[in-house]
């Protein structure tokens, strides 16, 4: 350990040092005031191209992963919709990545990087399926690995869902630093970079990112390749934003432009995520409304100087389903379509149950991920364990649903219904969050642009806003 | 008590910030309680259960605490029966 002084607030002030030798990349030549940056110069920073990430990645175990159609939900789906609607349901087995998700398309990114420029390690703080994904990445990189995750709270219990990826990281060969509750897993992120001189493979690098263009770019393709046509629309289950941006850059540079991008996100709202008390009421440790929403609306809350995620920036639609009804879903698959997969992997197919029933029968919708699953990681684990902690499980009406209270699971399939949100108020949010940032009477022609391309509006909309804000 | 051999596989516990060490802006039940570390690795040295000691990880890394676990195990499972998950199938079909 190094002799520096460790404290909580000394190791926040030495961030952008530790940033800079961590990535071996200065953002400062991107950035051009505290709001705007040039996006598409940093992405590009890379250095690498569309075949170089398949080639880097066909290395190493990921992509290439088979689109399925899920013609049983679909009929099922058919059966309540009005006539002529019901569009048929794809979708894309990412659990078939080595270490079992979409993840990993984000890592090997970051661990080639990390190899080819020399670092002797990787690290992420992740509770997620990333945590699993590096270490997977890094185990045939030659790397070491560090995953630094919140695991348990101050009574010692532990998530299901988040043990078995410990296990999982331990598995692929990594050390696990386990952590309780509480926003201090950057603290821990910094200081073991630190320590260590180990590469950053943060969530929200443009290496991370670019890894996921190559899911939207299959998609394109796969969906082509079947149907002679592009999809209508994508479901892609939103968090951090890494997924939806990457999947929909993606979709744009094979030239799919007009297929709809639908965010979806687990409703766990009045759950606050750094409570002790709050942390094991949750049954789902992402792909929620406690990521969700504060990442759409100010992206660059993150470990890294500015996040190449930036959701609003690609999404057209935005829709939250309850814990309840991912469950049912879940359960579903596997009932119907014979694939036993993941929880968290279905929050995007829950939201494709609403959106085939609005879509017409010869229209496509494509649910872009799965994950593994298995002990732990299980619906039935999540329920198992919510009703050990005092929430109440039952069958009824999904809009009984109260996050850390209540999970109802739906007696019915034409229960399933996502919650549209309302895009303007998220974009709203995020104009009100760039002015607590930076003064809007400093905003220059440049930052106006920025914004509007970040939000995905015209330069009008954005003054209008701006000049509404308190 | 029990001497745990050098070269075991233990867990240790880390207090890496005291109650009053924390992030500021923490909600209270967090605020309140420290923050800890748990890691697994390989004892280098004999000793009891309690004791300061280090350990070496599975990337090699020393890493030091209180001994608090002897071949720590995962034990998660699919959980009990959620009896209302069984029938969900069946009614979709029917």
């Amino acid at each position: 350990m190094s002799a520096r002084d460790t404290s909580y607030a000394a190791v926040l002030a030495r961030k952008n040092e530790i940033m800079k030798t961590s990535m071996g990349m200065d953002y400062a030549e991107f950035i051009h005031s505290p709001v705007a940056f040039d996006y598409e110069r940093l992405m590009s920073a890379t250095g690498y191209s569309m075949e170089d990430i398949i080639r880097i990645q066909a290395e190493t175990k990921v992509g290439s992963t088979p689109l399925f159609e899920l013609r049983n939900l679909t009929e099922a789906v058919r059966k309540f919709s009005a006539p002529g609607k019901g569009a048929a349901i794809l979708v894309k087995d990412e659990a078939a990545n080595a270490s079992g998700s979409f993840k990993a398309r984000r890592a090997s990114i970051s661990a080639y990087q990390a190899a080819v420029k020399g670092y002797k390690g990787i690290i992420a703080a992740t509770s997620g399926n990333y945590g699993a994904a590096v270490a997977s990445q890094a185990a045939q990189r030659g790397l070491k690995c560090i995953i630094i995750q919140e695991v348990f709270d101050s009574r010692g219990v532990c998530q299901p869902e988040i043990i078995e990826k410990s296990r999982a990281c331990e598995a692929y060969g990594a050390e696990v630093l386990r952590l309780s509750v509480g926003p201090e897993l950057f603290y821990m992120n910094l200081r073991t970079l630190e320590e260590t001189g180990f590469f950053n493979a943060s969530l929200y690098t443009p290496f991370g990112i670019r890894g996921v263009e190559t899911l939207g770019w299959e998609v394109a393709h796969q969906v082509r390749a079947r149907f002679g046509r592009d999809p209508d629309a994508v479901v892609i289950t939103h968090a951090g934003g890494g997924n939806l941006t990457g999947t929909a850059r993606g979709l744009q540079l094979a030239g799919c432009r007009d297929a709809r991008i639908v965010a979806c996100s687990v409703d766990l709202g009045g759950l606050h995520m750094a409570s002790d008390h709050d942390f094991n009421r949750k049954s789902f440790t992402t792909g929620h409304t406690g990521f969700g929403v504060p990442f759409a609306t100010w992206p660059d809350r993150v470990d890294v100087p500015r996040n190449a995620a930036r959701s609003l920036r690609y999404m057209d639609e935005y829709q939250l389903v309850s814990q309840g009804e991912v469950f049912y879903v879940t359960e579903l698959l596997a009932r119907l379509e014979g694939l036993e997969r993941g929880p968290a992997g279905n929050i995007s197919l829950t939201a494709a149950v609403t959106l085939a029933r609005q879509m017409d029968r010869d229209q496509i919708v494509v649910v872009q991920e799965t994950e593994y699953t298995g002990a732990g990681k299980h619906h039935n684990s999540q329920l198992a364990f919510a009703r050990e902690n005092g929430v109440e499980v039952r069958r009824g009406d999904p809009q009984d649903n109260v996050p850390g209270k209540a999970i109802v699971i739906p007696e019915r399939l034409e229960q399933v219904r996502g919650r549209v949100q309302d895009m303007d108020k998220l974009r709203r949010s995020y104009i009100k969050n760039a002015a607590k940032a930076y003064p809007v009477e400093k905003w220059s022609d440049d930052d106006y642009a920025f914004l509007a391309a970040d939000i995905k509006k015209d330069l009008a909309w954005v003054k209008q806003a701006a000049s509404g804000l308190d | 008590m029990d001497k745990i051999k050098q070269g075991t596989w233990v867990e240790i516990e880390q207090v890496v910030l005291a109650p009053e060490e924390r992030a500021p802006t923490l909600p209270e039940d967090t605020q309140k309680v420290p923050y800890i570390l748990h890691v697994s690795g390989f004892l280098t040295a004999e000793a009891e259960i309690g004791r300061q000691v280090t350990i070496r990880t599975l990337i090699g890394r020393e890493l030091s605490g209180a001994l608090r676990l002897v071949n720590p195990s995962y034990t998660h499972s699919f959980g009990t029966t959620i009896p209302e998950l069984l029938t969900i199938g069946t009614e979709a079909q029917a």
